[in-house]
């Protein structure tokens, strides 16, 4: 093997001469120790090198070993319930091995070597093959069959394919091309920082459903797209991508936390195998794949892990699956680069971030997509991004958040002035958007109702409503509103309070189907439509809003999934309230002089609560 | 080996820069000895061929280029642990400093420490009782969690912190825990203010105070955290201890941090504080937790004042960032009267759903927080509101709400310096005030929970 000698240690940064010959991005080992580092610049024989592990004790004169490759992950049964670190070392085995704490220079193998698969074949001996193609599979967990494909650059005619019981390292597959032999395992290896190929990109079309009231239904994010939350502290980052990570309709979760705390990670690991997936029943672990490097790990692997994650999730999506990545949370990510591009004394660009800091977000962010996937049968796997920013001050102009912005497709806005009231998700209805509401408006009506989409926008349009009311309301108090717009905050609050807010804590409301959050929605517009109504032929505003069923509507997003009738069953009832409501006001007669002046006060409240 | 060196070529604030040195390592312990005999200790920031760049602990006064002579001494910095620690101070760097006989190390650990396995970690979740309605309550605090308090300059951050150490516990254990206090540029008042509340209590025996007062060396402070984390892990991992950390001021340790920065003119982030300032503070708060099968645990509440209460300044904000949640203290309420001034709505604890609730606090609590907070976010809105239209322009409702505010405040939030409420106590009292408003407006509430503690204990204070 090859080998430099090291003149430079700053940080995570090492400088070693005698590099010739070795590549950017080429992995090499450190010292004695066998740290792992990667080539992050060249200059003659000098060659910079980011470390992945903590450096103290290296010194110059130590020799760095070249191994010609550059960063790889390993793909293959076994990634499924896995937490890895930011290159791809599973942390469960480091514990067994080293103890409590991660140790430096470890070197375990990414995939478990000891465990047999069975592997099924699905095409036979004779077959021609080509990268991509399915060869058989393996029932990795109960949730996800794991596809063996040939892996990219392969190809031939298969001389040999068995049924059996075998490790990821054992030959299960012979191909033969222009005479040459070629075995293959069900393991392949796939350099972090290149996209996997495909055949064909495909617009986003479909609904990524995540059981989030606020997010399906307002802000929906499609198969395949982007999304990113950026957010001051406290406002429930964290919190969102867990729910998506649990609740999200993907097949397959990647779930990176990148620089984040430690105990958020060990929440996830207790948590998942707890939790059951709504749609089979199984535990949501059996799904999902954890990347862990959390803050106090070593920085430059932070860098590495996005890479890992979304590699390993290229990989379930070129076996026909939608995955979806939480990364949470790029700006560590981006921290890491800035780091490592100071010690490189780099002329940096804003907030001391380097000039290819958006380059490099929107070439992670590109990675996502839904495609036509390599190789036979033709299938079709999408890839879903969705980034926490973690910007400073939660001040959006952050160059972190900025770059993000101009590739995502979908902005979920984390107030803390929400989570201050406990709204939460504290996602902004005012500043969110989504760009793929048309897109996906087909598929989300075909799983609901014909008309949720348009449901949506009435309901969103109240909502704006209530916000230009609320600057007159600050000037110049309730009273001066007509009874009409007090309907209108009314409405909104009803949205607010018995739609949007949802408690993640909830075993219940934690989880919202589609069709649940339709009903629930047109619970919310029913009720409005009908005061509405009954206010013009006569009934008094202060009546309307001390109807007790409200009080059911407020609870109805603590019925099961199971009970959805009794959601569609208070439309009856509200009928049939405002109906005895209106005969009784109009009766007496004097509906029209109460509607307005003091009596109407208690709707004020309701508005002055928002500001 | 031990090498020695009088080739220092240049001296620029906290670092040196020593030449034609062999074989130094990153993070290396350095020994300095200056012409008049004194001894002073670094560590390599950065070697380059064979130049050292060296930081000095303890200030570069008295360094020459001249017979200074430089001492390599080939091992990071290590600190003697042991479990007579407890009861004595040290100064910044872990050397004692009340008079007492040298330690005698059990083990000789790496002050750095190293990350603990995610999968090793066992997730925070039983509850520490404060005795403090306005952090049981509402900001629960549980063991292995780092719950920082944000302070400013002139509110009573050390009284809180002082009540919280002097009667935290954890209902239906025996075991109290053990205090590691690290002071970083604090004043002699201040640090001796928590050593007459420890010897008060009868805490002394319990504690281990590292100290780096005001008048200390600014650039050791950067180790004092991390001496004093490596105590705490001792204690809580290898000898089973239940360990709280209090760590004052973080706002010192991260200007020294600049401080260092400044002098290898690095590109400097935001307000000057290094790019790696975030990565820096989670080296030291992330070493708190519980670990999977240890008895111990850490439990970390660091105190950093806020430069002109600004939450968005990177100390607080990045800290926040880190940490599992923020005590903040606010000053109209402080300047109200109401002690300890915690601003219930921007406080936050991140881990407390998995702390309370059924079997470890009351089935009703977390119903019982979220309407506490609602109800006071509405009542804050109306006090608004009748600062700009006058209190007679509020409906009746948002006038109940006004009072609620008040009384919440007075009540729930103030308490005395050593008032110790059982956590019984502090859900009782909230809901006493919840009875303020009518029932209809519980919305955040279980229909059980209501008829169990709005509607019968209403029944029975009625009498």
């Amino acid at each position: 093997m090859r080998k430099g000698e090291i003149t430079k240690v700053s940080g995570p940064l090492v400088v070693a001469k005698g590099m010739t010959g070795s590549k950017m991005y080429d992995v090499v080992r450190v010292s004695e120790e066998r740290l792992v580092g990667e080539i992050v610049g060249l200059a003659g024989d000098l060659a910079s090198i980011q470390v992945y592990e903590d450096t103290s004790g290296i010194g110059p004169g130590e020799p760095v070993f070249m191994t010609d490759e550059p960063l790889f992950v390993e793909l293959g049964p076994g990634l499924i319930e896995s937490i890895f670190d930011g290159i791809q070392r599973p942390l469960d085995i480091i514990k067994e091995s080293s103890g409590d704490y991660i140790t430096r220079g470890i070197e375990v193998p990414a995939l478990e070597r000891n465990k047999k698969w069975h592997f099924k074949p699905l095409v036979k001996a004779g077959t021609e093959v080509g990268p991509g193609d399915i060869l058989g599979q393996v029932q990795e967990t109960s949730l996800v069959v794991h596809k063996i494909l040939v892996p990219p650059g392969a190809g031939g005619k298969i001389r040999d394919i068995k049924e059996g019981e075998f490790l990821v390292t054992d030959v299960i597959c012979a191909l033969e091309n222009n005479k040459q032999k070629h075995d293959l395992t069900m393991m392949h290896r796939w350099p972090v920082r290149i996209p996997r190929d495909y055949r064909e990109r495909l617009a986003p079309s479909l609904t990524l459903s995540t059981g989030q009231r606020v997010i399906d239904t307002f802000f929906p994010i499609a198969k395949g797209g982007t999304a990113c939350c950026p957010g001051p502290f406290g406002s429930g980052k964290t919190v969102i991508q867990h729910q998506l990570a649990k609740w999200a309709d993907a097949e397959i979760i990647v779930y990176i936390g990148c620089g984040e705390r430690g105990n958020e990670m060990t929440d996830v690991l207790l948590e998942f195998p707890e939790l059951k997936d709504p749609r089979s029943g199984e535990p949501l672990m059996k799904r999902t794949v954890l990347i862990a490097n959390t803050s106090n790990m070593p920085v430059a692997a932070r860098e590495a892990s996005v890479y890992t994650g979304i590699t390993i999730a290229e990989y379930f999506r070129d076996m026909g699956y939608s995955v979806a990545v939480m990364a949470d949370s790029t700006s560590r990510w981006a921290e890491a680069m800035r780091e490592i591009s100071g010690r490189l004394e780099e002329m940096p660009g804003e907030e001391g971030y380097p000039a290819y800091l958006a380059a490099r977000v929107s070439s992670f962010y590109e990675r996502a997509g839904r495609v036509k996937t390599l190789g036979r049968p033709e299938r079709e796997g999408a890839l879903s991004v969705v980034g926490a920013v973690s910007p400073p001050g939660g001040d959006l102009s952050d160059p972190v958040v900025q770059a993000t912005l101009r590739v995502v497709k979908v902005f979920w806005s984390l107030e803390d002035k929400l989570a201050y009231q406990r709204h939460f998700p504290a996602i902004s209805w005012l500043n969110s958007y989504s760009l793929y509401l048309d897109d996906v408006a087909d598929d989300m009506n075909k799983m609901t109702a014909k008309g949720f989409t348009e449901l949506s926008r009435e309901a969103m349009k109240l909502l704006e409503q209530e916000a230009e009311l609320q600057e007159i309301v600050r000037l110049i108090g309730v009273d001066a509103l007509s009874p009409e717009d007090r309907l209108i905050l009314e409405g909104a609050r009803s949205i607010r309070e018995d739609f949007l807010h949802q408690n993640a804590f909830h075993e219940i409301d934690t989880y919202a189907s589609l069709k649940k959050q339709y009903e629930m929605l047109s619970v919310c517009m029913f009720n409005y439509n009908m005061a509405r109504e009954a206010l013009k032929r006569g009934a008094a505003f202060d009546d309307i809003v001390k109807m007790d069923i409200r009080n059911k509507i407020a609870r109805m997003k603590y019925l099961e999934e199971s009970k959805l009738d009794a959601i569609v069953a208070l439309k009856d009832q509200l009928s049939k309230e405002f109906d005895h409501l209106i005969k009784q006001e109009t009766g007496v007669g004097e509906a029209g002089k109460r509607g307005t002046g003091e009596t109407a006060k208690t709707g004020d409240l309701e508005k002055r609560s928002e500001k | 080996m031990i090498k020695e060196y009088s080739s220092i070529s240049n001296v620029a604030g906290p670092l040196l820069l020593v030449e034609g040195v062999g074989g130094a390592k990153y993070e290396e312990l350095v020994e300095i000895y200056t012409r008049t005999g004194e001894k002073k200790r670094g560590r390599v920031l950065e070697v380059d061929k064979d130049k050292a760049l060296v930081q000095i602990f303890e200030g570069s006064t008295g360094i020459d280029v001249k017979d200074c002579r430089v001492r390599f001494l080939g091992k990071t910095l290590n600190i003697g642990v042991s479990a007579d620690m407890l009861g004595r101070v040290f100064d910044g760097l872990g050397s004692p400093k009340d008079g007492g006989p040298a330690i005698i190390p059990e083990a000789m650990l790496d002050v750095n420490g190293a990350p603990i396995n995610p999968t090793a970690r066992d997730y925070p979740n039983e509850f520490i009782q404060t005795g403090i309605s306005s952090v049981d309550g509402i900001n629960t605090l549980v063991r292995g969690q780092k719950l920082p308090v944000f302070s400013g300059s002139g509110l009573p951050h050390n009284r809180v912190a002082a009540q919280i150490v002097r009667q935290a516990k954890v209902l239906g254990k025996e075991e109290e825990f053990a205090v590691v206090f690290g002071a970083m540029g604090i004043t002699f008042e201040e640090a001796n203010f928590f050593i007459q509340d420890f010897t008060k209590s009868g805490a002394l025996e319990r504690v281990v105070l590292f100290l780096n007062l005001a008048d200390d060396p600014a650039i050791e402070r950067i180790s004092t955290p991390r001496v004093a984390f490596t105590v705490a892990e001792y204690l809580a991992f290898a000898k089973g201890l239940h360990i709280l950390v209090v760590l004052s001021d973080m706002t010192n340790y991260a200007e020294a941090l600049r401080e260092i920065s400044a002098a290898r003119k690095e590109i400097p982030g935001r307000r000057g504080y290094p790019g790696y300032l975030y990565t820096d503070l989670a080296s030291i708060y992330e070493r708190s937790g519980r670990i999977k099968g240890k008895k111990g645990s850490i439990t970390l509440i660091p105190i950093l004042s806020m430069p002109e209460d600004d939450k968005t300044h990177p100390i607080p904000d990045l800290t926040g960032y880190i940490t599992e949640g923020q005590i903040i203290l606010s000053r109209p309420l402080y300047r109200k009267k109401i002690s300890p001034p915690v601003d219930v709505q921007q406080s936050l604890s991140r881990l407390k759903d998995k702390g309370i609730g059924k079997d470890k606090t009351r089935e009703d609590h977390a119903d019982l927080f979220n309407q506490l907070i609602a109800c006071y976010a509405r009542g804050k809105e109306a006090a608004e509101l009748a600062v700009i239209l006058g209190e007679a322009a509020l409906s009746d409702l948002d006038k109940i709400y006004l009072k609620f505010a008040t009384e919440y405040e007075e009540r729930y939030i103030s308490q005395g310096e050593y008032e110790d409420r059982t956590i019984e106590q502090t859900l009782d009292l909230g809901w006493e005030l919840l009875r303020m408003v009518p029932r209809n407006e519980m919305k955040r509430v279980r229909d059980e929970y209501l008829k169990k503690y709005y509607d019968t204990k209403q029944a029975n204070r009625n009498e």
